[in-house]
């Protein structure tokens, strides 16, 4: 193509040719930005980075239990566009490193139809959350809930007795959102 | 370009019957195919968008002058950070760049026009309502949104309707780079001509087609981008939002692909003006213009493997960091090559400094200066502490502005007389450049300090150590802005009453446009191609 084509139409359509290719291009290259959300899902769970779906694996099975500390740990509960109750049935516990504790959630659907709703936990300050071990929690499987139904449900958890030493307080919090229009996300998020 | 040129069939006279003029009125320039014509245009809109975001900037920094609050609501502040650099991004920069390549790549291959010229009226068309969207934001209830040029999530989330209007206006503007790229493509490919091989074409040339592809390969990808903020915000999608399931790090990481990127869509046109320029005021062919091929593309390609060296703060592993840490610095090497090549290129040239070459020193040291900061950021444990401080700011204004801003002057400088037939004030466009490049360095230079004494960016109070500084940098802001002023006015007295230019005002230059073209150009050239062998 070093050369202009000495016909006209056959130029036009040397250029509807190459037209065509580069928008081809940038039609996938704007797929491409959506494909690097399930790719980043992935890779963040390859890394173990952001596996919040997931119970904790202890790296110790006969975890020591470290009485001569004490962390507090608040439990902070919240919706996300959705008309639930959701609270814990305590607000604040003094735990020792390494020993197994529970706390029960009290959750009530309060609209009048069946709902499906999926929590997500974060921590603060946010050093704290490797150190964090979950057993059992709600937060694992979607939840269902029929019309006006109440459930208690309860997460166990310990923490690692290698917390930082300047942390003295974990603050738990849960964000509870229904899952129906985004499935597509939550899925790629559950399948982890 | 060293290729001898062949005159036959091309002399001046020849094009003339097919001269047929501009249509008058307001309607030429809205219904205009002419490449000259929508190139002026791009030119002109990035002028007064580079008015505009100006003014945001003396803003920005008059708030600054002194710690305190002083003019502005800390709100309205992070509105001119945001929308300055938006404005400056898109509206100044990039569509500037475009023009050069408009008005010139159908010159310097010899070729009638643009591949789809229709297509270029759109290009340019969209830009104003993607600009009106975005000063419309201001007005929208809530204001404009104040949440930084890379709207990074979850901010973006919790704005008014005053975000959605930008997201709006960026869909737009992605639309016309796109089209305007594909079409930079097409001209490249299929309407260089005979004898223009590739390996002969114009450095400029090179770069554009280079950057073009860039265009189109991450547009797209903001685009994407900006959609899921629109989703997340208005339909229900969490991508972004962690309380839903998603997670803003993904958003930064979506956002520079597209962003490291659009940094040689900046940088890489630049280096093509400069490439031009630097030989013509040297009387030499460009030093390793193969080199300078191969050492752009490599340039283009590694670009889209360093994003996260934006990111060392997010909590990545530190596999993550070594690996955006070295192949950032790699990118140091190409550089290093392009350099080397302008400077070798001036070696024993029979130099001399007319206001382009002015600009395009003013360039090559000044870029070479941030291209050195960027190496410096691009190592993790200094990144982690200079990051988001006035460091950063300091490093991308000196290849932004000293870097591309510099070698769009020199551009106008040096095709100015082609354009218009007229000569600049030589005079005036040296003090042009002397007072840019020295309240340029009053400007930025200090904030290297503010950034290493832990000065954080995009916050409208300060500590009181930081206050000299601060002054000396919004002193330097306020020169910088009013010198660009007496640009408008150089323009403007060459437009009116300047000297007539002769065909090859420049005796180095030796591109189509100078060596085969009559100064003024008619409206039409090489409806018959020259031919070169
Ligand atoms: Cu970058």
């Amino acid at each position: 193509m070093t050369s202009l084509p000495a016909d006209d139409r056959l130029l036009s359509s040397a250029n509807r040719t190459v037209l065509r290719k580069l928008a081809v291009m940038a039609v996938v290259m704007f797929g491409f930005g959506f494909a690097l959300v399930p790719f980043y899902e992935k890779i963040c769970q390859v890394a173990g980075i952001r596996n919040v779906f997931q119970p904790d694996r202890l790296v110790n099975e006969n975890t020591q239990v470290d009485l001569t500390r004490k962390v507090s740990i608040e439990f902070d509960s919240n919706t996300q566009r959705l008309a639930w109750s959701f609270k814990p049935l305590e607000n604040h516990l003094e735990v020792h490193p390494g020993e197994l504790t529970q706390v029960v959630y009290e959750i009530r659907n309060n609209l009048n139809r069946r709902v499906i709703g999926q929590a997500v936990p974060s921590y603060g300050p946010s050093n704290a959350a490797e150190h964090f071990k979950k057993l059992e929690c709600f937060c694992f499987q979607q939840q269902t809930f029929e019309a006006g139904e109440t459930r208690r449900m309860p997460v166990t958890f310990l923490i690692d007795p290698a917390l930082p030493a300047s942390v003295n307080t974990i603050t738990l919090s849960y964000t509870f959102f229904e899952v129906a229009g985004t499935q597509a996300t939550v899925a790629a998020g559950k399948g982890s | 370009m060293s290729a001898v040129i062949d005159s036959h069939g091309t002399s001046h006279g020849h094009d003339d019957h097919h001269d047929h003029g501009a249509p008058a009125g307001l309607m030429r320039w809205v219904t205009t195919t002419n490449h000259k014509d929508i190139g002026s245009m791009y030119l002109w809109f990035s002028f007064v968008m580079f008015l505009v975001g100006g003014v945001m900037a003396l803003t920005i920094r008059a708030e600054l002058f002194q710690p305190g609050l002083q003019i502005v609501r800390p709100e309205f502040f992070n509105t001119m950070t945001t929308y300055h650099g938006l404005i400056m991004v898109f509206g100044a920069i990039m569509p500037a760049f475009v023009g050069f390549a408009n008005y010139l790549i159908p010159l310097m291959i010899g070729a009638p026009d643009m591949a789809f010229p229709r297509m270029n009226n759109w290009s340019f068309w969209l830009l104003p309502p993607a600009a009106i969207l975005l000063i419309g934001s201001f007005f929208a209830p809530g204001g404009a949104a104040g949440v930084g040029w890379t709207m990074y999530a979850p901010l973006t989330s919790q704005m008014g309707p005053g975000m959605d209007l930008t997201i709006f206006a960026v869909h737009i503007l992605g639309m016309s780079s796109i089209m305007g790229s594909i079409n930079i493509v097409t001209t490249i490919l299929n309407m260089r001509c005979p004898g223009m091989t590739l390996m002969k074409m114009p450095m400029f040339v090179w770069t554009w087609l280079i950057t073009a592809y860039l265009l189109i390969a991450t547009m797209p990808v903001l685009a994407g981008a900006v959609t899921m903020t629109l989703t997340d915000r208005h339909f229900g999608t969490s991508f972004f939002n962690a309380a839903g399931g998603g997670d803003p790090v993904l958003y930064q990481h979506i956002f520079w692909f597209f962003g490291h990127p659009e940094v040689y869509i900046i940088a890489i046109p630049a280096f093509g003006v400069v490439s031009q320029v630097i030989p013509a005021f040297s009387r030499k062919p460009l030093f390793g213009y193969a080199s300078m091929v191969y050492a752009t593309s490599s340039i283009a390609i590694l670009s889209f493997i360093v994003w996260a060296h934006h990111m060392y703060t997010v909590g990545m592993p530190v596999a993550g960091q070594l690996y955006y840490m070295y192949a950032t610095m790699l990118i140091a090497v190409p550089t290093g090559v392009k350099v080397f090549n302008w400077v070798a290129t001036m070696w024993k040239g029979s130099l001399s400094f007319e206001t382009p070459m002015l600009f395009a020193l003013g360039f090559l040291f000044l870029f070479t200066l941030g291209g050195f900061t960027g190496l410096v950021l691009s190592m993790t444990p200094v990144d982690v502490q200079l990051h988001d401080t006035y460091y950063v700011v300091a490093h991308f204004h000196y290849v932004m502005v000293a870097g591309a801003l510099f070698s769009a002057f020199a551009g106008v400088y040096y095709w100015l007389p082609k354009w218009t037939g007229r000569m600049y004030d030589e005079t005036l466009g040296k003090w042009h450049f002397w007072l840019s490049i020295i309240f340029f360095n009053v400007t930025f230079f200090v904030q290297h300090f503010l950034g290493l004494a832990g000065m954080p960016r995009r916050i409208p109070d300060y500590h009181t150590q930081f206050t000299e500084f601060n002054v000396i940098s919004s002193i330097g802001a306020f020169g910088f802005g009013l010198s660009q002023l007496l640009f408008l006015y150089i323009v403007l007295k060459a437009l009116r009453s300047g000297e007539k230019a002769a065909d090859k005002q420049w005796d180095g230059a030796d591109t189509l446009e100078w060596t085969h073209l009559p100064t003024p150009m008619p409206y039409h050239t090489f409806e018959n191609p020259p031919t070169i062998k």
